[in-house]
């Protein structure tokens, strides 16, 4: 029925800091920034994968009504809404490295799993982020 | 009164950033003592106010968070290794075996050694495993 993900949503307090946040210090690039007229699209993606977006979206008018946005702004900002993301790389070691050196909170330090090395990061907002460098080992979750 | 509405949100939402950032910083550091004083400077309020603070954000309170965290590691440590009770005791942040395997059994249901007999764990990527074999919390578990 299906053959891909394309685009998958977080939620954010403002645009122009994740815009700024996602694209110079996590590094990934802007996809798309559009004046829907009724909302901002704005979009990333990781460099080299534009079959996948995220969207990064503020909760608000008319979507929701403003006591709604509170809620969530509150519930983002206390690391409670499930917007996380997992990306993959080719060097954990040396991107936790460029990171940490970029001043982005880290909320584990990168350690070898039965699945690779991976460690975890936060966005400005409260959204958790992982960052792993995968092996393939052919393990599956219940394996 | 919009604005104002407005700025007392946002006030709520830094307030709560701040906290957030506080409570990764005693996941991230659960083997040292709990430094309150650290902890309210990264949280940007005074000692006095950091525990209630965190208690009205979170439910729970700092010293409580950071007990349920080192028992999460503990029953990581019990399944996925062969290191001993003792060892996992330190390894996690506490310095008496009496009071960690108190805590565990009053947290867990049983204790480090019967809790061991589970076996292995299942792969699953690590801030999750922090967030949801976390034990609920001290007398919950039957």
């Amino acid at each position: 029925m299906y053959d891909s993900i394309s685009r998958s949503s977080i939620f954010v307090l403002d645009q122009d800091q994740a815009l700024d946040f996602y694209t110079n210090t996590l590094g990934l690039e802007l996809s798309t920034d559009l004046d829907l007229g009724f909302m901002r699209w704005l979009t990333v993606r990781v460099p080299g994968d534009p079959a996948r977006e995220i969207l990064l979206e503020r909760p608000g008018p008319p979507a929701v009504d403003e006591a709604t946005a509170a809620q969530v702004r509150e519930l983002l900002t206390k690391g409670a809404l499930p917007g996380s993301l997992f990306l993959t790389t080719p060097d954990a070691q040396g991107t936790f490295e460029t990171l940490k050196g970029r001043g982005v909170e880290i909320t584990d330090e990168p350690s070898p799993k039965p699945y690779g090395i991976d460690f975890g990061i936060r966005d400005p907002f409260g959204n958790a982020i992982r960052i792993g460098q995968i092996f393939d080992t052919g393990l599956t979750w219940d394996s | 009164m919009r604005c104002l509405t407005g700025g007392v949100a946002r006030s709520v939402e830094a307030e709560n950033r701040r906290m957030l950032r506080a409570r990764d910083a005693i996941d991230r550091d659960y083997t040292l003592p709990l430094d309150v004083p650290r902890l309210a400077a990264i949280a940007h309020v005074s000692e006095a106010h950091f525990i209630r603070s965190f208690k009205a954000t979170f439910g729970e309170t700092p010293h409580r968070y950071l007990q349920r965290r080192r028992i999460e590691r503990a029953m990581y440590l019990l399944r996925a290794t062969d290191r001993t009770v003792t060892d996992i005791c330190m390894a996690v942040g506490f310095s008496s075996l009496g009071t960690f395997s108190r805590t565990f059994a009053d947290v867990v249901g049983e204790s480090p050694s019967q809790f061991r007999r589970r076996g292995p764990m299942p792969n699953a990527p690590g801030c999750f495993v922090k967030a949801w074999t976390r034990p609920s919390s001290f007398g919950e578990a039957s």
